[in-house]
């Protein structure tokens, strides 16, 4: 089925062009990285944790949420993910992999992390993290290429693959409960010791990722003959709704619990992402993710606005993004501002940082685009898409 | 959904076995702590600690810095955002967060020097969360750094509450004369993550002291009127123990830990 | 087979680049400079290495390496060799290089460029000044 990437139009050549330049300059500065120290980065003694796991932190997030079209079509049976499950699987195969290498991007010794194979500390949460996504990354990688390889012959799928599937549907949510269980364990850092850090997670993970996969859905109706369907761009868009409420409610629990008990360590953190005390620089990041979160559930609750997708796909823009920046830049950062001497030290991605990350981000995006030709070009195939008008 | 007997035996497989892996790893995430055993058990009972008494502390002084960052090669970095440092000088609010807000107690500490180094505490959040066992615990209760298989991954530094560790941005021989000021103890690479490590290259079960506690004996006179104390917390016949009985009963010091609501149990008690 | 002469011609070629390690040394007569470790002045002094030669050119690696754990994850700080029964701290700086292996250049690196290898232990254990 690979030689089926193999083949496209002028414009998938030049997207595919676009991601391996911006892929090149990041491998470029990672060289940079390697050969002088992480200390190219903005990260310091203090917040010693920056954006490279911000981004891990995300997605593993949008890995996790190919369970949303997994559960619903093989445990509750809704046939109309059917065409789309596949593209989850494979997102989430992407999210993983980028996981893998935001983490060993971030490492201050890469040539040593064969010691977390040969010293397995399995009261360390990280080490778990490693194990849970790489088993995921082996599950979704297997369950989507067999089936989509039985579905190009025509043929059931093998029968290895169904406990596998439903092997895949607890790992999801302990992948990213496992990601949360890495902040939310340790007692040093106040503003992360929370029990609610878990569903938080999956909240946000649950609306982030199907939002992605709307914007995806929506660019593959205009860019290809395939069109996966109004009724599951629906579906979708109804798990997008409740999980942001969800994750938008969660978030106002934390603020309750940090003002109303008024603790000044539970506080600190919060007035210094609100209000600006200790260091401004991600104050308007903190009100903008607000504000979007908002306007997006605005956009997605009203059921006018949530069936066209223009706005749709407005509301899906600023729910995906909105979330990138809070759980990256305004969750992983800010724990440790300020640090565990009531110190404040700011913390800002230098330009090589961020060159690197999107390097990564189009390795990513890189991956997925010959990932999705491939499913897509099957789906065209066997004719499991609508007629697109 | 039709559930066929067989596929309902897979599930409930998987589940139990759930279970058994929540029920390990809960034993696991709690109780575990890595530690590192003697050889000979030389080490065994011991549990090394250090006492500081603030009020001894002379204006200015910053002699058991100097001491032990000289004799383990700590460099002195430019950019502060990548500094090293293993003890040092801070206020008192900064080091008792807990009594940031109270202003009877910033005025009455005000200029008063208070050290900070890492607790080699006996319950280490650090040791918990590292990955490789780079950071483990050793029989006598200090908290060991293995340079060698330090991965640099900073959990060990998100997971301390007393910001004690520093992680290596740059080499630390860019910051150091040549040669390097204690050409007997070997200085860090870049890339791995460093902290106080008690002198464990000296012999501190048998009466050695670290070099910060020496540097200050020279300039007090005695271990009984130095501002840093150190022995076995477990020895009750050793100097050590008659010095933290007088210290509380003589002069009426109480012993206070910092951030005692994380559970870690340090080993550095500061007589306030 | 199809272009029979080509294919032969490509395999020698591939063969000799690829056994280019065994027979270039020999071929330039650089098989001859093999390391040679001057310790007489060592010896003259009475002076005996933690075990015989022979064995620490085999297994000094293996030595160091458990000395390192010895030491940082043991706490097991002397060693007693197998051969002499003399006892030895555990630590390459202090024990190695400064009581005996003070010509580092002369005595490490001769063999390891020799040989091809770049132990990393320098750029954390210090090298003790030449004597």
């Amino acid at each position: 089925m690979i030689e089926k990437a193999l083949r496209g139009s002028k414009k998938y050549w030049l997207w595919l062009g676009f991601l391996a330049t911006i892929a090149g300059i990041g491998v470029f500065f990672y060289v940079d990285q390697l050969w002088n120290g992480l200390g190219i980065t903005g990260m310091s003694r203090d917040v010693s944790w920056g954006f490279y796991l911000a981004n891990f932190t995300f997605f593993v997030g949008v890995a996790a949420s190919g369970v949303m079209l997994v559960l619903p079509h093989y445990l509750h049976d809704q046939k109309e993910f059917g065409k789309i499950t596949i593209l989850g699987e494979f997102l989430a195969v992407v999210a993983c992999g980028m996981c893998i290498t935001f983490v060993t991007i971030d490492l201050g010794r890469p040539d040593r992390v064969v010691n977390l194979f040969l010293y397995p500390t399995p009261n360390s949460i990280l080490f778990f993290d490693i194990v849970v996504l790489s088993g995921y990354l082996v599950i979704n990688a297997i369950v989507g290429w067999s089936i989509l390889d039985a579905e190009s012959k025509g043929e059931k799928p093998r029968k290895f693959v169904k406990p596998l599937i439903y092997l895949s549907i607890p790992w999801a949510a302990s992948i990213h409960t496992v990601t949360a269980f890495i902040y939310s364990g340790l007692a040093g850092r106040p503003f992360w010791l929370s029990a609610i850090m878990a569903p938080r997670f999956l909240a946000t993970a649950f609306a982030a990722g199907p939002a992605l996969l709307i914007i995806i859905c929506l660019i593959l109706r205009k860019t290809t003959d395939f069109d996966p369907g109004k009724v599951a761009i629906k579906k979708l868009s109804t798990i997008v709704t409740y999980a942001t409420i969800a994750g938008f409610f969660f978030l106002l629990c934390e603020f309750f619990t940090a003002f109303y008990s008024g603790g000044a360590e539970h506080t600190a953190t919060w007035k210094y992402l609100l209000f600006g005390e200790g260091g401004s620089g991600l104050q308007p990041y903190m009100w903008g993710v607000l504000i979007s979160t908002m306007i997006a559930i605005a956009l997605l609750v009203n059921p006018k606005t949530r069936a066209r997708h223009d706005t749709l796909a407005i509301a899906c823009v600023l729910v995906f993004f909105s979330i990138w920046i809070d759980k990256g830049l305004l969750l992983v950062i800010p724990g440790f501002i300020p640090n565990p001497l009531h110190e404040f030290t700011q913390y800002w991605p230098t330009g090589k940082e961020l060159a690197i990350t999107f390097g990564v981000w189009a390795l990513g995006f890189m991956v997925l685009t010959l990932l999705y030709k491939i499913a897509i070009s099957v789906k065209l195939e066997i004719g499991d898409h609508e007629i697109h008008h | 959904m039709e559930l066929s007997r067989r596929d309902f035996l897979k599930m409930a497989g998987i589940a139990s076995a759930g279970v058994v892996v929540a029920g390990s790893a809960g034993t696991l995430l709690t109780g575990c702590t890595p530690v590192a055993k003697s050889k000979d058990g030389s080490l065994a009972g011991k549990q090394m600690a250090m006492l500081y008494v603030p009020s001894r502390h002379e204006e200015g002084c910053t002699d058991c810095t100097q001491a032990c960052h000289l004799k383990h090669n700590v460099p002195n970095i430019a950019d502060k955002k990548h500094e090293i440092k293993w003890i040092w000088e801070t206020e008192f609010q900064h080091a008792f967060t807990e009594y940031m807000e109270n202003d009877l107690l910033k005025e009455r500490m005000k200029g008063v020097p208070y050290f900070v180094l890492c607790n080699h505490c006996a319950n280490p959040a650090c040791t918990r969360v590292c990955p490789t066992k780079a950071t483990f615990k050793r029989e006598d209760g200090v908290v060991m750094m293995d340079y060698h298989r330090c991965i640099g991954c900073r959990f060990c530094v998100a997971a301390c509450p007393y910001g004690a560790r520093s992680f290596n941005f740059e080499d630390p021989r860019d910051s150091l004369s040549k040669p390097v000021p204690n050409p007997n103890f070997p200085t860090r690479e870049r890339g791995v993550v460093e902290k106080c490590n008690f002198c464990s290259e000296l012999d501190i079960q048998g009466g050695e002291l670290p070099y910060c506690v020496q540097a200050c004996v020279k300039r007090k006179g005695s271990l009984e009127k130095s501002a840093l104390i150190f022995g076995d917390l477990a020895d009750e016949k050793s100097d050590f123990h008659n010095i933290l009985e007088h210290l509380q009963k003589e002069e009426k010091l109480i012993p206070l830990r910092r951030k005692e609501i994380a559970g870690t149990q340090p080993k550095v008690y500061y007589l306030v | 087979m199809y272009d029979k002469g080509k294919i032969i011609i490509g395999v020698i070629i591939f063969l000799a680049v690829f056994t280019i390690p065994f027979w270039y040394s020999q071929a330039t007569g650089d098989a001859d400079k093999s390391p040679y470790a001057d310790t007489s002045k060592l010896i003259a002094e009475g002076k005996t290495c933690v075990e015989p030669a022979d064995y620490m050119r085999e297994h000094h690696v293996k030595l160091l390496t458990d000395w390192r754990n010895d030491v940082v994850r043991g706490a097991d700080t002397i060693y007693t060799s197998e051969e002499y029964g003399t006892t030895f701290d555990k630590s390459l700086t202090n024990t190695c290089l400064e009581q005996c292996h003070t010509n580092k250049s002369q005595f490490c690196d001769q063999c390891h460029s020799y040989v091809g290898v770049k132990p990393n232990c320098w750029s954390c254990h210090n090298v003790v000044e030449e004597k």
